[in-house]
């Protein structure tokens, strides 16, 4: 562990590419592209998601975009299929994705089983995940918390898993550590939990047991102070990545070991 | 003729169309988006070349805030 000092190299290495910040956010649910870039300046974070949608016709030719508001130059966008409930959907919006900016091709995969859960079909994220692959894009893969289906994605060639802690939107924080740590333990690229984060001892946690970084948007913007707490995002994920690099002291039950001396009291 | 944008029918006086005609006409010049027709994504350097019919489908999209 001792090579693993915490410090500015300690960075998020996705398909090749290199990143200062662990903290992946979202952009949606912000009452202003203002707010959202206010929210994302207090995080810190390097990789923003986005969705893909038609454009809105009727538009202002000099309404803004909220491209404009997070600069290429600054950020590394990460469109996702968020809304798409089959693969042949999402390959469809990502092969869109693609094309809308010149040829980028780190994605987030997300194909949801069913509107109410919003959790995903592993089934049809494989399938997709599969041909995106061969079509030369950089799948980092939404995914439930089953430990063979993150091992499955890894193998097809997804460039990080990411794993739900809870459903998209709960705020539930991390229900089943267990199957984290099984996920984390087999894996060989980045695991980013994503989804379900509630407020920042969540990440803290998430960070603690291992994984290379946390994904979230509602959190952040439904927050009643968003930009406060997208600063408080920051330092639970630095945080809990420091404490995890550390390496916490063993949990002893029955075997109480005092801090001060037990030599020299007073008698 | 007519032709599906984003789902709505639109009426053109041309009996043809190239997509670079059809985003100025459309107010969406100077934006960033990607535009699909009948399911096959048009490369921008192709649009001066390709020409939009009558009964296509064309798909507009461009990014929006999303988690």
């Amino acid at each position: 562990m001792a090579d693993k000092i915490v410090n500015k190299t300690d960075d998020l290495i996705i398909a090749g590419r290199s990143f200062q910040s662990r903290l992946l956010i979202g952009t949606g649910k912000y009452n202003s592209f203002k707010e959202t870039r206010a929210a994302i300046n207090a995080s810190q974070s390097k990789i923003v998601t986005v969705a893909i949608r038609r454009v809105n016709l009727g538009q202002s030719p000099d309404e803004p975009s909220l491209l404009e508001f997070i600069p290429s130059d600054e950020f590394t966008y990460l469109p996702n299929t968020a809304g798409c409930y089959s693969s042949d959907e999402a390959i469809r919006t990502l092969r869109l994705a693609r094309e809308l900016l010149d040829g980028h091709n780190l994605v987030k995969l997300e194909v949801l089983g069913d509107p109410d859960t919003l959790y995903p079909n592993v089934i049809e994220t494989i399938n997709a995940a599969e041909i995106l692959i061969k079509d030369g894009f950089d799948v980092m893969v939404y995914t439930s918390d089953d430990p063979i289906i993150a091992k499955q994605l890894e193998d097809i060639g997804c460039c990080a898993i990411m794993p739900l802690a809870s459903l998209i939107g709960s705020g539930m924080g991390i229900l089943n550590p267990w199957n984290l740590e099984i996920i984390i333990d087999k894996a060989n690229v980045p695991v980013i939990v994503d989804a379900g984060v509630g407020t920042a001892s969540d990440a803290t946690i998430a960070m603690e047991l291992g994984c290379d970084g946390v994904l979230m948007n509602t959190a952040i913007a439904l927050a009643d102070n968003p930009i406060l707490m997208a600063s408080a995002m920051k330092k639970a994920v630095e945080s809990g990545r420091e404490a995890f690099i550390a390496g916490r002291m063993d949990k002893k039950l029955y075997s109480a070991s005092p801090s001060s001396p037990t030599k020299g009291l007073i008698k | 003729m007519k032709i599906h944008i984003n789902g709505n029918i639109k009426e053109f006086k041309s009996k043809k169309i190239t997509p670079e005609e059809l985003i100025i006409q459309l107010n969406l010049n100077g934006k960033r988006f990607a535009i699909e027709r009948n399911g096959e994504i048009i490369p921008k350097k192709n649009f001066d070349e390709i020409h939009i019919n009558d009964g296509d489908k064309i798909e507009i999209i461009g990014a929006v805030g999303g988690g």
